[in-house]
């Protein structure tokens, strides 16, 4: 508790709590919020000295003044036409590198986590539920989801989150329904001074449904600094699939923790896939899957590229609780300049899930010599019919194939490209959405440029 | 066309290549034979421009291009292609978009456009045919679970897209059963023309069986101490190389 006294965050949110639980006028949130706001005030925010954020020392990024208040009006006419903006060209720059490949999706605008339906393109109405989480607190889903995926007990941030999050988004898939297109999810994050932002989303996907979702980020670069703690709790239901895509660029200033965290029944299928892209200067994901059924399939892939100081940690926890799961992780990273990554995945067998088939594999490449990397796969095994792997290998661009490139006349550069696509090409091509895949290759592409040295 | 004027190089402080000197006209054949760790790999290093090889003296000319000064990728679109001893295999770099952007980046550096898909499509078939590659390896990952003999056939289809002026092949008959020797050497025979030259890295006489050669040359000990006609590879077969060694010494 001592650390916390260097973080006035601390004390502004304990401020702000007291004034926000005097507001709060639904008594299931109510009191969701005052039990998760115990647990924050009780461990505050974790020091290097919690096992779980070892590698990852969080406290020097909150240490600036934040506001914790972001405003929760509709956007000003001003404003409404700086992010109508900011998304025409992050469109139209994701659509100049997929020239050929566009499939279209449709698209749902998050600012600062609350839902912009002017400027989203929805499917038509009736297909699926799309609203904001604060509009949604009676639906069905919501009551029966709402609080009871994400773990708040010894995760301050999920928990400080839980207390105090502003808005989200709230998507349901009904029963037997699949979306023709992807929802790609574009989440503005907009600062006039330092921020701390929480959303909060909420996705609930039905027995036989489908989506795809791709998430991607865009920020003002206003030069202040914005601190994201977002929870997004996912259900899928019964031979449910989820494709979740997120695609993390940002710049210096940006810092990103975040949880996501689902619980599958039957024959399900939970698939994400996270990429990280140089600029944010940290990022944290928590990523947790509950495989509450038997038979059903999970897949983390994920894939970071990162540059200068940054710092993306990566912690997955896969709980096998029925028989006959299958889960399958691949994280791949490519270090640059004097970046740090971190993977550290979990998986938990249960003793009742026997027949289990956990497969992880972690593989890094140092491109630099001041490029760090911590790798700790966890295997926690209770059943005893069962099949587990992990294996995590660190090590650095093969000069022999590198020269063997140049030999046949392509140049240092496209050779480095090429091999870090290579590299990447295991996860890559998991991809199921073509233009996905080459925008991400695209960005890859421009980040190798980028380091030329 | 090829100019190699008292070539001394070597790896981290050891010398290996101790005075070479040798000249390479358009349309000739040449094999450099030797015993092992007389410096033939290193020669061929060198001249491509592996990475870790520092030439300590003299000078390597290409058409009256300075060679030495040259990147690896310049060295190979001004012309030179080396056959690879131990081709590499690439897991997720394909055999055909790694020789597409081999070419196309060739092609910028002569200031030519690049090729388009049917173009580079029709010559990738024209070549395979030629030098008798599976057509199923072109759209494989590159050199991965190739067989021996396979890759060697790749680096050979490579020679035949890319055109270099001059080909050195570094043991390229080793590990290829007698079947692949000949398919092999077929595709070189195919390609010698009296615009190019190549040099052929071998331990064994077999190879000069199928690529006739215009000159063999007798590496030892970083430097060429015999050079003859074809027939010098037979001789070599026959009595091993402590005779030449002798000759050299005294």
């Amino acid at each position: 508790m001592i650390n916390q006294l260097e973080t006035p965050l601390y004390e502004s949110i304990v401020a702000k709590f007291e004034i926000a639980a005097l507001q709060s006028r639904n008594t299931q949130i109510g009191d969701l919020r005052q039990q998760a706001f115990d647990i924050f005030k009780a461990s505050g925010f974790p020091s290097p000295k919690n096992e779980e954020w070892k590698y990852t020392n969080v406290l020097p990024f909150l240490k600036d003044e934040f506001e914790l208040e972001i405003s929760q009006d509709e956007l000003s006419e001003a404003t409404f036409d700086k992010v109508a903006k900011m998304v025409t060209t992050h469109i139209e720059a994701i659509q100049n590198s997929i020239k050929g490949e566009q499939k279209g999706a449709y698209r749902l605008i998050a600012v600062n986590g609350k839902f912009n339906e002017t400027l989203s393109i929805l499917p038509e109405a009736g297909k699926i539920k799309i609203q904001a989480l604060s509009a949604a607190t009676e639906e069905p889903a919501f009551i029966q989801n709402f609080g009871k995926i994400a773990t708040i007990k010894d995760n301050a941030f999920a928990a400080l989150n839980t207390a105090l999050f502003h808005d989200g988004l709230f998507i349901e898939v009904p029963k037997n329904v699949s979306l023709d297109k992807p929802l790609h999810v574009i989440n503005v994050l907009l600062a006039d001074a330092n921020v701390f932002i929480q959303p909060r989303n909420l996705f609930v996907i039905h027995a036989n449904a489908s989506l795809e979702i791709i998430e991607t980020t865009i920020t003002n670069e206003a030069g202040h600094t914005i601190f994201a703690n977002g929870v997004t709790e996912i259900a899928v239901a019964e031979n449910a699939h989820l494709h979740h895509y997120d695609i993390q660029t940002g710049h210096k200033g940006l810092r990103l923790v975040q949880r996501t965290e689902a619980t599958q029944e039957q024959h399900s299928n939970y698939s994400n896939y996270t990429f990280t892209l140089p600029g944010t200067e940290l990022v944290r994901n928590n990523l947790i899957l509950h495989l509450n059924a038997k038979d059903l399939e999970s897949h983390l892939y994920g894939l970071y590229l990162t540059a200068d100081k940054q710092l993306v940690d990566n912690h997955t926890e896969v709980h096998h609780k029925m028989p006959n799961g299958e889960s399958n992780q691949l994280y791949k990273g490519v270090l640059m300049d004097n970046s740090k990554a971190v993977f550290n995945g979990k998986i938990y067998v249960y003793e009742d899930a026997q027949k289990t088939n956990a497969f992880q594999q972690s593989n890094n490449i140092l491109f630099s010599e001041k490029a760090t990397v911590n790798a700790k796969p966890q295997l926690e095994i209770f059943a005893d019919d069962v099949k587990c792997s992990h294996g995590t290998t660190i090590g650095q661009m093969n000069k022999e194939s590198l020269f063997y490139l140049q030999s046949r006349g392509i140049s240092e550069q496209t050779a480095k490209n090429m091999m870090v696509n290579a590299f990447a090409f295991d996860v890559t091509q998991k991809i199921k959405i073509a233009p996905v895949r080459v925008y991400l290759e695209k960005l890859i592409a421009a980040e190798m440029e980028k380091n030329v040295h | 066309m090829l100019s190699i004027k008292n070539l001394h190089a070597g790896v981290e402080e050891k010398e290996i290549l101790k005075g070479l000197n040798l000249e390479v006209k358009p349309g000739e054949v040449h094999a450099i034979m030797g015993p092992n760790g007389a410096g033939k790999s290193s020669l061929a290093s060198v001249l491509s421009g592996r990475p870790n090889y520092e030439v300590t003296e003299g000078s390597v000319m290409l058409d009256g291009k300075d060679l030495l000064e040259m990147s690896p990728e310049d060295r190979a679109r001004e012309g030179v292609f080396l056959a690879f001893q131990y081709p590499i295999e690439i897991p997720g770099v394909s055999n055909i978009n790694f020789l597409k952007t081999a070419m196309n980046e060739m092609r910028a550096y002569k200031g030519l456009e690049p090729y388009t898909a049917k173009e580079f499509l029709a010559l990738s078939k024209e070549k395979q045919k030629l030098v008798e590659f599976d057509a199923k390896l072109v759209n494989r990952s590159l050199n991965e679970g190739f067989s021996g003999g396979e890759k060697k056939r790749n680096e050979i289809f490579q020679l035949a897209m890319l055109e270099p002026k001059l080909a050195i092949l570094d043991e390229t008959d080793s590990g290829l059963d007698i079947d692949a020797l000949r398919i092999v050497s077929r595709g070189v025979n195919k390609l010698r023309s009296d615009k190019n030259a190549f040099i052929i890295i071998t331990h064994y006489q077999r190879l000069l069986d199928y690529i006739v050669p215009d000159f063999v040359h007798v590496l030892s000990d970083g430097k060429i101490v015999k050079t003859g006609g074809k027939e010098l590879a037979l001789e070599l077969e026959e009595k091993g190389y402590d005779w030449i060694k002798e000759e050299a010494v005294s």
